[in-house]
């Protein structure tokens, strides 16, 4: 299976920006084809045995070599340790989102998307907004 | 996935799924589901009546934002009659408030409706940043919380208007029930479940967005691109309001519907009339004139304490005899500025100002 580069638009707003440098719109770009366990190595060729990062632990970590396509679940972890600055806590709780986050997939509720399982495809623009602060 | 159409035209393709109750709905759809419900909510309340002066309750804040904006769309386009004011409130916060103010000014031009700013430091001679160098941290959201409601019925004594709408949601009522239960604060319970209250001869406050969820405020901000400020007050902390967020969250995540539950919970207490004789009777503040439970409001204590070095003689009892020990108020104490009763002054009467001294 090649391994194509997806090229995404990221954007936080309502407060979550605060926990990313506080920037609201990113650009990334992260492989199709991932591991299933949502590790994120800078470089995806890096075979899951070889990567040393500290993963929460899920099932699926024990399934080292496998992939996926790259999911909106891939893309939060991967936001997380590559783009998140501090208190991870108020991002990802129980490997989604932390409650009270809203989440659109090109201007559209992820509710209707199938959430995590989405599959990304290339040019995807993906929105996080905290609805927590402020009133 | 197959892209869905819209529950409810069935043209245009679902783009939220609303957490009320499940449907998949459109963005044209939405606006339109969104705004007439707080039209129904007005409505069946009957919160206004034609030629009402309706000050907006506005921080900046999504919810305020979003609120100006319906209020604005229906006043219009079902003719309430209405004369909108934006009130909001400067508590003196540097990198918080002076920043979310900027977003209230440019609402004000976005939406054409008049803005008022009253000032903590107009009002009380004192600004949060002040407070909190002499208190602290610990209790300032008391003093923030006595000083902005009082400051909003201040406000609105000045523009002469009779109703203050707030930008309050589901989610925050519900988090409301909550905590009152978990404090168990009956005598609370039912009354922060009202949409509109009225102390004895106070402004009207009313909670346009009682029903409408805090995700479709958020949305509907999102998709009409408002303009909105969202940072956490840099003072705070509030752990335990934010315990209680995060469990109601935590709730909807399960049962998107526990929210309207609890509200509807909250609704059905009814609080027996012994239960409510013991609170006590309103009186007016013998010192500025609000409305007040003892001989001075809360404002006027919690200033006296800040003015004689005794922030807490109002926030423990203790520390309350130990001021009165210390002998009678000075003369010289403030008199809070812009304050009648509006039934005295009637709603368009000119507002006696006292300089501060
Ligand atoms: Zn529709
Ligand atoms: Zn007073």
């Amino acid at each position: 299976m090649s391994t194509l580069l997806l090229s995404l638009k990221i954007e936080f707003s309502g407060g979550l920006e605060l926990l990313f440098s506080n920037q609201r719109s990113h650009r990334v770009q992260i492989p199709s084809i991932v591991p299933i366990d949502n590790s994120t190595s800078p470089s995806a060729a890096v075979p899951a045995s070889d990567i040393s990062m500290d993963l929460p632990t899920s099932p699926q970590s024990t399934d080292t070599g496998k992939t996926k396509a790259a999911d909106i679940t891939y893309l939060m972890y991967y936001l997380r340790d590559h783009l998140l600055k501090e208190r991870v806590e108020l991002f990802m709780e129980g490997g989604t989102v932390r409650p009270g986050i809203l989440v659109l997939i090109n201007d559209t509720d992820w509710e209707l998307e199938g959430e995590g399982e989405y599959i990304l495809k290339d040019r995807d623009e993906v929105v996080f907004i905290s609805t927590l602060h402020g009133g | 996935m197959p892209p869905r159409n819209c529950a409810l035209c069935a043209n245009a393709r679902a783009m939220l799924k609303r957490p009320k109750t499940g449907q998949q709905i459109c963005r044209g759809c939405f606006f339109y589901v969104f705004e007439t419900e707080v039209h129904n909510t007005i409505t069946e309340a009957k919160l206004f009546k034609p030629g009402d002066k309706v000050a907006i309750g506005a921080s900046g804040g999504k919810d305020s934002t979003v609120l100006a904006h319906v209020m604005k769309t229906l006043n219009e386009r079902y003719q309430y009659g209405l004369d909108l004011f934006l009130l909001s409130i400067d508590e003196g916060i540097t990198g918080y408030r002076d920043d979310s103010l900027e977003t209230v000014k440019r609402n004000q031009q976005q939406y054409d409706i008049p803005l008022k700013i009253l000032s903590y430091d107009e009002l009380y001679g004192w600004t949060m940043d002040a407070i909190v160098s002499q208190v602290g941290k610990k209790n300032n959201c008391t003093f923030c919380g006595v000083f902005r409601r009082q400051a909003l019925d201040r406000g609105a004594a000045t523009l002469g208007v009779d109703h203050i709408v707030t930008g309050h949601n589901a989610d925050d009522i519900a988090e409301t029930v909550l905590m009152n239960i978990m404090r168990g604060d009956i005598a609370r319970l039912g009354r922060c479940t009202l949409i509109c209250t009225q102390g004895e001869d106070t402004i009207k406050r009313s909670k346009p967005f009682k029903y409408a969820y805090e995700k479709e405020i958020v949305m509907y901000a999102y998709f009409k691109k408002l303009d909105y400020f969202s940072t956490e007050c840099i003072y705070s902390p509030d752990a335990y309001r934010g315990h209680a967020r995060v469990f109601l969250k935590d709730l909807e995540a399960a049962r998107p519907s526990a929210i309207i539950d609890i509200i509807h919970s909250g609704e059905a207490f009814e609080v027996r009339e012994e239960v409510k004789a013991t609170q006590k009777v309103q009186q007016t503040c013998q010192r500025c004139g609000y409305m007040s439970s003892n001989e001075l409001c809360k404002a006027c204590t919690l200033l006296e304490g800040l003015e004689r070095g005794m922030a807490n003689s109002a926030i423990t009892d203790r520390a309350r005899k130990k001021l009165d020990a210390e002998g009678p108020a000075p003369d010289n104490l403030r008199t809070i500025p812009f304050y009648r009763a509006p039934s005295a002054a009637g709603p368009n009467a000119s507002i006696a100002v006292e300089a501060p001294s």
